[in-house]
């Protein structure tokens, strides 16, 4: 057991800290200044240009394909780097951390060289078009339809709904049905939509802060290439599965980027006299931050599976369960000694507070996670199921009646 | 950055699970709550080698870290075996620094050692009266009755090792113990009194008295560890099994998600071994930390996974003859022991909080 650089990760380490020493001037704020979102977006767009430029962004990905060929360790290096110089990260978490390694994974020649080079860059940022009002944990549900014409393109028709990021999107990776009369898994393909495209409408959605970092995403009569199919007609399930493996995984390491530290929620406790010696607020403490710690040792033994080509065992899907509950704790506890005041926009805490309701769906919800794992990981036997074998367009129906 | 075993790690920990495999400790821990014996399980632990765990390879021992010692723990507490390694190792490893003479006694298994600790940082205070030469107990100011209570693995040692005020180490051998065990017949603990014994100071920073307190908080987080994993196995088990309204019970979401539930704690409990394992070998500002916080959670699992364990068993779990209630006994004594999970749940706050107002 390690938990040092090797020489060449130190070696790493060094470089990558002295490419932030020099460029740190050069970065926008953690924050968009009040009234200021679109120049703080461009921005966040030029530094993911320069982070790339410097082999910070898509570290993970293959040299060819502009990446760094590195591993995961050199990636949390990079994270840890860029956190500690106090600097934000890429912008296009989505696309590099999760829809760019599903092109890599399945698209072809064409699709790649066309589209990850302005992705990494931050030129391009991409969207996840995958849940729909009716299909969300039952994602292979999806009821947006591409057809296929006679002269080769498909049309589009359907909507989308909870896509971060749509707002300044230019491309979205969007599963369809291309075939309603097998059974739903198997009717599914992916497509990359131009999000520009005649047809394709977005409209924010608020959320509980009031912010509105996701959308609804309608499309009409949308005309797709031939080949923006990725991973071929009728495999869109399996292509699916690989994005959401990336999105487990960039969740479920991410908590210390998300800002869910132990050190971090017990600062303001810290600075309250009578709180640090309450001895319910310490036990609540206590509990949270031994949770969060056994996170930070989870996130290393899954890079150790990673590392050494193995799939990274149950501790890291059930991860996601943990960050957000403790967080959820933790931000609670906060308000109970912080007061209405930790409620405030200004606060520290409100964003978080307001956010993470919704973080115990997004990426899969906790109920989800458990069945997942219950039967992948312990073997236990799934429920009985009403939707097996039967072709999507009759499930519909049987829906209805019985809802009727 | 490499969390994995080593070779000699994996090998470790095989050899504990096929030593303790050829005793029924499960069986025996029943038959001892109605006064059977329990298998004696030293000459298995002295033969391999974890009576010297710990010490240094000049001293006969293995030289190994707590890491090593917490994978042993795991076996253990996954049969319940009663091998009285949580009072011997951080003896065994105060008596090897503090140039102890008869160290390599200790580290084959001939002569039996235990931690008499002291809770840091309250415990180690001024407000402990400590008459070491006079080879006096260990007892809070105004104190008189000279016994420390409740001691895990005191009976049948014969090296006291006895942490008194201001982290003042001293080795006590011919204290008397009188025998205590309760709830869960499998440990073996005593109430200590030093009165008539002989005492020597031992030659140790304070700090490494602290660090003793916390070496056991690691070891009894990892014992805990294995007795989840076991329980979880135990549930799992039954869940596919037992049928009802025309189905396994784990194929329930209520039932999946307890039992998930159970893996969940137990990944946590076991991350934070490892952050013990390495801060105790190569972070020892964090080792308190890191000590207390796995002590807190393997601690709650242990509560969580022994009931959930119960319950997935309906009636049957209830009765004498099951192994759940055995695990359950396990959980509701070895939480209150060595200062209790509350304290090392408040310990990791408190760390945090020094910190932050640093
Ligand atoms: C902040 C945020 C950002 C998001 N960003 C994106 C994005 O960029 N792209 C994208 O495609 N999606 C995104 N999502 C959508 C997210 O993936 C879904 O919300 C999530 O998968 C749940 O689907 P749903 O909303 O349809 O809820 P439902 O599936 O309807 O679930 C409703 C409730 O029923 C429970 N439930 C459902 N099925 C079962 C079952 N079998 N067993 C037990 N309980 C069950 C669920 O756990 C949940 O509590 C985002 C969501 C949020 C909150």
């Amino acid at each position: 057991m390690d938990l040092n650089d090797t020489p060449e990760q130190a070696a790493y380490r060094i470089q990558v800290r002295e490419w932030l020493g020099e460029h740190r001037e050069e970065a926008p704020p953690l924050r968009a200044p009040e009234g200021d979102e679109e120049a703080y977006l461009a921005a966040r767009r030029t530094w993911q240009g320069k982070l790339a430029e410097g082999g910070l962004a898509g570290v993970v990905w293959p040299k060819e394909l502009g990446g760094q060929g590195l591993g995961p360790i050199e990636q949390v290096i990079v994270n840890q780097e860029i956190g500690d110089a106090g600097v934000p990260g890429i912008l296009d978490v989505i696309g590099v951390g999760m829809l760019g390694p599903t092109l890599i994974a399945h698209g072809s020649d064409e699709q790649k060289n066309r589209h990850l080079g302005p992705m990494l860059h931050g030129d391009e940022v991409w969207c996840q078009l995958f849940s729909e009002p009716a299909a969300g944990s039952d994602l292979a549900g999806v009821q947006s339809r591409a057809k296929l014409g006679d002269d080769g393109r498909w049309t589009l028709n359907g909507q989308k709904v909870w896509t971060t990021n749509a707002q300044f999107s230019s491309y979205g990776l969007l599963l369809a049905r291309t075939d309603a009369d097998v059974p739903k898994h198997k009717g599914l393909s992916m497509f990359i939509v131009d999000m520009n495209a005649p047809g394709v409408t977005t409209r924010g959605l608020r959320q509980i802060s009031g912010e509105a970092e996701f959308n609804e995403v309608f499309f009409d009569d949308v005309v797709l290439e031939g080949d923006a199919v990725v991973g071929g007609v009728g495999n869109g399930w399996g292509t699916a599965l690989t994005t959401l493996m990336f999105e487990r995984l960039t969740i479920g390491l991410g908590s210390e980027g998300l800002g869910y530290r132990a050190d971090r929620f017990a600062a303001p406790i810290a600075a309250d006299p009578n709180a640090r010696v309450d001895p319910d607020v310490r036990k609540r403490l206590g509990e949270i931050a031994a949770d969060l710690l056994a996170l930070r040792f989870t996130a290393y033994r899954t890079l150790t599976a990673l590392q050494g080509g193995q799939i990274p065992g149950p501790e890291s899907a059930l991860a996601k369960v943990t960050t957000v509950n403790a967080a959820i704790a933790a931000t609670d506890l906060i308000a109970d000694v912080v007061g209405p005041e930790a409620l405030d926009e200004s606060s520290e805490w409100a964003y978080a507070i307001s956010f993470l309701p919704g973080l115990k769906s997004a990426g899969g919800t906790e109920e989800i996670l458990r069945n997942t794992v219950g039967e992948r990981v312990l073997g236990l036997p799934p429920e009985p199921r009403l939707d097996k074998g039967i072709p999507f367009s009759e499930l519909r129906a049987k829906e209805r009646s019985a809802t009727a | 950055m490499n969390l994995s075993l080593s070779d000699e790690q994996e090998f470790l920990r095989e050899a504990a699970r096929g030593a303790l495999s050829r005793f029924d400790t499960i069986a025996a821990a029943r038959e001892a709550l109605e006064g059977g014996e329990l298998p004696d399980l030293w000459p298995t632990a002295s033969e391999a080698g974890w009576a010297g765990l710990l010490v240094c390879e000049e001293h006969g021992g293995a030289g190994l870290h707590p890491f090593d010692a917490m994978l042993v723990l795991v076996e253990c507490g996954r049969v319940l075996a009663p091998v009285p390694l949580i009072g011997h190792l951080p003896a065994s490893w105060l008596l090897d620094r503090g140039g102890y003479a008869d160290i390599e006694a200790v580290a084959s298994g001939a002569k039996r050692a235990v931690l008499v600790p002291a809770q840091p940082p309250s415990d180690l205070s001024d407000l402990w009266t400590w008459e070491a030469e006079a080879g006096k107990a260990r007892v809070p100011a105004g104190d008189t009755t000279q016994v420390a209570h409740w001691v895990v693995d005191a009976p049948g040692a014969e090296v006291f090792v006895v942490v008194g005020p201001g982290g003042a180490v001293s080795v006590v051998e011919g204290a008397s113990v009188e025998s205590a065990a309760r709830y869960d017949a499998t440990r073996s603990l005593g109430h200590v009194s030093l009165v008539g014994g002989t005492s020597t100071r031992l030659d140790v920073d304070p700090a490494d008295a602290a660090n003793a307190w916390h070496l056991a908080q690691t070891l009894i987080a990892a014992e805990s560890v294995g007795t989840v994993e076991t329980c979880l196995e135990m549930a799992v088990a039954y869940a596919k099994e037992r049928f009802t309204f025309g189905r396994a019970i784990g194929s329930y979401q209520a039932m999946k998600h307890q039992l998930v539930e159970i893996l969940r704690v137990l990944e946590n409990s076991r991350s934070l071994l490892y952050y013990a394992g390495w801060a105790g070998e190569s972070k020892p500002e964090e080792f308190a930390l890191a000590a207390s916080a796995a002590r807190s959670v393997s601690g709650r699992a242990l509560d969580s996974a022994t009931r959930i364990n119960i319950a997935v068993h309906g009636g049957i779990g209830a009765t004498w003859e099951h192994d759940g209630p055995l695990f359950f006994r396990r959980a509701q004594l070895s939480r209150r022991l060595l200062g209790g999970t509350g304290a090392a749940t408040d310990r990791v706050a408190g760390e945090l909080l020094s910190s932050a107002g640093a």
